[in-house]
């Protein structure tokens, strides 16, 4: 299973607004198909989505059957000083994947 | 695809080859476009930038792969880096192979240096591992030129491949060429009918939502006209692949792609 992308600017003026891009690895089973043996596929998604920069939540998304496979968003935020991003992933069957960004900010 | 989509294109295309006299043969060099042109811009951007196109999550699980040790040797151990021994390679499949005595994909190569060298036991297609490996390795050609069909003996194999795109097929009775040939440009479902240029493979398609090979997609073709589909490996998908390759030379490869 491959590492999420991520692709948050390295350096941003303090202020600035700057977009945050993630794309992760994820069947996205609904839980509505049926396989080509008669049985019902059992639900496997990701349920949500956390974004903190620095500690502090910025973001937060929940996912829903109908969100397609391998799920990317974007969002924006304040650059308003240097540090991390961590992002969080989890959903079911125990599904949880993070990662991290770094940012400087002038 | 699924049955509804299915039934739906069947429907279009028939409406489609009846409203449109076939015009003549094979494209001039000039009016040659790739499929991505046929885009959406929104698609096209998911495409370029590494960060948004999901057959990158595909190319790092592949370059991972590439450095694992499977028995004795990992790929790296025999071929090094790949962005210097596997630049180009991609563009130059399907290449003939003189033990076997015909032509073989960059699929059929893989599982054979799998086979033979690692000793280990075959992906099988279209599995995830498969995909990764020859996603990582199409990625090192692109914006190379495609240069397949150089070797002579390749010549009655190209022309085999020719033969099944010209060949009418199937329920609903018409050939590759009748579509992207004679009507390209023109609509289907909604969606433009491109040329079938195989520049991007292992391609990421939003409908399949996961990357797939081109024997995928000459299958999902094949099952869209309602004929027989070859089972992957067949002789016929590797001659379409071939023919399809030869076709596109000169025009610049672009895996993984994003595609409709």
């Amino acid at each position: 299973m491959s590492a999420p992308l991520i692709n948050v600017p390295k350096s941003a003026k303090r202020g600035e607004i700057i977009a945050i891009k993630t794309l992760i690895s994820h069947e996205m089973e609904t839980g509505f198909r049926y396989g080509s043996n008669g049985v019902l596929i059992p639900r496997n998604i990701i349920t949500e989505f956390v974004c903190t920069y620095n500690g502090d939540e910025i973001f937060r998304a929940n996912f829903y059957p109908a969100v397609a496979a391998n799920p990317f968003l974007t969002f924006y935020t304040v650059a308003s000083a240097s540090g991390k991003f961590a992002f969080q992933w989890t959903g079911d069957n125990g599904y949880s994947e993070t990662a991290t960004a770094e940012i400087v900010v002038e | 695809m699924s049955a509804r989509a299915d039934g739906l294109f069947a429907l279009c295309l028939a409406t489609l080859m009846h409203a449109i006299p076939a015009a003549a043969g094979e494209i001039a060099a000039a009016d040659r476009r790739s499929d991505y042109e046929f885009m959406s811009r929104d698609t096209r951007v998911m495409q370029d930038d590494d960060s948004s196109n999901p057959g990158m999550l595909w190319v790092n699980d592949g370059e991972a792969l590439w450095t694992r040790k499977v028995g004795e040797f990992s790929c790296m151990d025999c071929h090094g880096d790949a962005r210097v021994s596997m630049k180009g390679v991609a563009a130059r499949y399907p290449v003939f192979d003189a033990i076997r005595g015909r032509p073989m994909d960059l699929e059929e190569r893989i599982m054979s240096c799998r086979i033979n060298h690692q000793n280990a036991t075959p992906f099988a297609y279209e599995s995830k591992e498969l995909l990764a490996l020859e996603a990582f390795v199409a990625r090192q050609s692109r914006g190379m030129p495609i240069e397949t069909g150089s070797d002579a003996r390749l010549k009655p194999f190209i022309e085999a491949g020719r033969e099944l795109f010209n060949r009418r097929q199937g329920q609903l009775n018409i050939s590759c060429a009748q579509c992207h040939d004679d009507n390209w440009g023109k609509r289907l479902a909604g969606n433009a009918v491109p040329q079938g240029h195989p520049t991007g493979y292992p391609l990421y398609r939003l409908e399949w939502q996961t990357l797939g090979s081109l024997q995928r997609r000459l299958r999902a073709c094949l099952f869209g006209v309602r004929a027989e589909t070859y089972p992957f490996g067949a002789p016929e998908n590797v001659a379409l692949e071939l023919y399809l390759m030869v076709r596109a030379r000169g025009m610049a490869m672009d895996a993984p792609a994003v595609r409709p």
